[in-house]
């Protein structure tokens, strides 16, 4: 058993996540994280939609993400169950279709779409919105947009994104924090924990496909970015003139019918409502 | 007239003008240094249309004209001030409708140059974001800005309020409104008040009741309705036609009862309680998941409902059981706040005239669209 065998660190690593229990304790698990064979959940993230665990998946060296879509006490037990349902198996077809085209996201491992929960792939390192909050506050004052590290990560997540669609996914939510940036295979491990230059180095991986769908619409698409647009508008606007010129021409690159997606983005933009009309 | 730097040490006073949409609201506030705001005077005048119907615009415009200067009047002396005291006027700019915004526009100017009083011009929304931060003491929450004609979740970041997600189509309060018209439910005092009292009473063993005397014994039906949810963007209209058409079924089975010819089986199962209280529990759903996943990507755990669909029970129901599953605490303020009043655009005016900013009479105009999103917020500098 994992826990019979485990070293000091590992030990260590599990002390810390008890002394996070009271947090965790307090939602009730899944019958699933509770058996003895899978590691300590530790939760790592409580996102809109469900929990996010760490834990191993089978054998104690498979970590994995453990995706649990709680019933949602605010919501109509039959509406509950119907969306949750809906939405644990249409991210994991959508998840399947994605590795199999080679689209950069987890692997899925298990799933029980009743109890609401989604074992997946665990993706190393962070989130791009943590990184970029980093690096663009390592560079306070700066004139950032002809940054070549910035426009680099642009590209990348644009040129991702393309990739998306091409293969007839649509993610839905499309915010820097469904982006992870994770340490590319050719860097070594010296450089992953070196200065703020290197911040924004990094392969881009996708993750949370918890609203996303098989859709092929222009609309559809348009809307994605669309999101994506809106969420680097709020969330790092500094960065924000880029994403017309950088993000987008890597979008371009990954993605033959780009041009109609992007003249349907225009229309999109219009669309908020008690948008000015100047102009 | 530039602002004295020295009104920031006294008391200072702002009347508010509102009336964007069918309510005419005028109230008066006071900001005294180290002190909470005061409201002096909140005064409010409802146009009722009947049942089946909505508000025009140009029959709101004539209730708004017609009453104007009787609400003033109202306001000045529950305020118990003289005009001189005043130190702006502060009106409603947009977004609403045009006729109804242009009337009192209009009163606005002419207190204005009567009484040698700088104008303010003030975005509706954010009146109603301030005035909720105000009364609540909410200090950066996530804001769920809930009406008849705008629903919005909204979270402040450097000066401005941005929009994180909105209705792509109708407002979640022009959704249930017009679906009260379907039913033909009364629109006093409020179209979207006796929607939510006949949801509740599906739980009751009569669910025609809407004083709710009956025992609660009866386990409402929740009907299929479209859950339309484009990442923290939703649609309303989509959910309004199914409703309607469900509605129709009810209508199509009661005239065939009158016609005696009923078929037992022809008959819808549910209720129009039932279809209330489904189209509630949906609709609030999408509102409340959307605003959940707002505070999931801010990293906040505090919510603030404005606006006329905040005044719901159940939404506040909804969306303090999301809150406190999230470790935080919702928000919520009472008809008297929640509900387009004067005292917001006095105290969202006040807060502005108070950094130095003023809308010349010839720029005094109104626009029906104005983001909430167009307003560089001076007065925070968090």
């Amino acid at each position: 058993m994992a826990t019979a065998e485990s070293t000091g660190t590992e030990a260590d690593e599990q002390r810390q996540h008890q002394q996070q229990q009271p947090q965790t304790s307090s939602y009730p698990l899944p019958a699933i994280l509770t058996y003895p064979a899978s590691a300590p959940p530790h939760l790592v993230a409580q996102g809109a939609e469900g929990r996010v665990y760490k834990t191993t998946y089978l054998v104690p060296d498979l970590q994995c993400a453990f995706k649990y879509r709680p019933p949602k006490p605010y919501r109509h037990p039959i509406l509950d169950q119907r969306l949750t349902r809906q939405r644990i198996l249409a991210e994991a077809r959508v998840l399947v279709k994605c590795r199999q085209e080679g689209v950069p996201v987890p692997a899925v491992y298990g799933l029980d779409e009743n109890v609401g929960w989604l074992a997946m792939e665990w993706i190393e390192g962070e989130p791009v919105r943590a990184k970029l909050n980093q690096w663009l506050s390592s560079r306070a004052g700066e004139d950032v947009e002809s940054n070549q590290k910035l426009i680099d990560l642009m590209v990348k997540v644009g040129d991702v994104v393309g990739l998306l669609h091409k293969h007839g996914i649509v993610h839905g939510d499309l915010t820097t924090s469904n982006l992870m940036l994770r340490p590319s295979s050719k860097m070594g491990a010296s450089e992953v924990k070196s200065d703020t230059d290197t911040l924004l180095d990094g392969d881009i991986a996708v993750i949370d496909f918890g609203l996303a769908s098989q859709a092929t619409q222009v609309e559809d698409r348009a809307v994605d970015l669309y999101v994506l647009e809106r969420a680097f508008a709020s969330t790092h606007p500094r960065a924000e003139s880029l994403f017309d010129q950088w993000l987008l021409s890597g979008y371009k690159s990954s993605f033959k019918q780009a041009p109609v997606v992007l003249k349907r983005l225009e229309e999109v933009r219009m669309r908020g409502r008690k948008r000015s009309m100047l102009g | 007239m530039p602002t004295p730097p020295d009104i920031l040490s006294r008391p200072r006073l702002s009347l508010g003008l509102e009336g964007s949409a069918n309510k005419l609201g005028i109230g008066v506030i006071q900001h005294t240094p180290n002190q909470p705001p005061e409201i002096l005077s909140n005064i409010r005048d409802t146009f009722v249309s009947p049942p089946g119907t909505g508000f025009l615009p140009k029959d709101t415009a004539a209730h708004h004209r017609r009453i104007f200067v009787l609400v003033a009047l109202k306001a000045l002396r529950a305020a118990n001030i003289t005009t001189s005291q005043i130190d702006c006027i502060s009106y409603t700019r947009g977004p609403g409708m045009g006729a109804p915004l242009t009337s009192v526009a209009i009163g606005a100017r002419t207190l204005s140059l009567l009484w040698n009083k700088p104008l303010v011009g003030v975005n509706h929304c954010v009146g109603h974001i301030e005035m909720g931060r105000c009364i609540t003491g909410a200090s950066n929450p996530i804001v769920l800005y809930v009406s008849g004609g705008n629903t919005q979740v909204i979270a402040y970041s450097s000066n401005r309020y941005r929009i994180f997600g909105e209705t792509l189509d109708i407002a979640v309060g022009n959704c249930l409104d017009r679906f009260a018209r379907t039913l033909n439910i009364s629109n006093d005092p409020a179209p979207g008040y006796n929607i939510e009292q006949l949801a509740k009473a599906a739980f009751h063993s009569n669910p025609a009741d809407i004083s709710h005397k009956s025992p609660k014994t009866r386990e409402p039906l929740l009907l299929d309705l479209p859950y339309a949810v484009k990442g923290m963007d939703c649609s309303f209209s989509g959910i309004l036609a199914s409703a309607d058409i469900l509605a129709s079924q009810l209508y199509v089975a009661a005239k065939k009862q009158k016609q005696k010819n009923t078929d037992e089986d022809a008959n819808p199962k549910f209720t129009p309680a039932d279809l209330c209280f489904s189209l509630q529990e949906t609709v609030f759903a999408m509102l409340v998941e959307i605003t959940e996943r707002a505070m999931a990507h801010v990293g906040t755990s505090q919510v603030l409902i404005v606006g006329g669909v905040g005044c719901n029970e159940r939404l506040q129901e909804m969306m303090g059981t999301m809150a406190s599953s999230r470790g935080g605490s919702v928000y919520a303020t009472d008809e008297r706040f929640c509900i387009d009043n004067g005292i917001m655009i006095a105290h969202a005016g006040l807060l502005a005239y108070e950094t130095g900013f003023e809308t010349p009479l010839e720029d005094a105009t109104v626009t029906q669209r104005f983001r909430t999103d167009e307003v560089f917020v001076k007065w925070r500098d968090d």
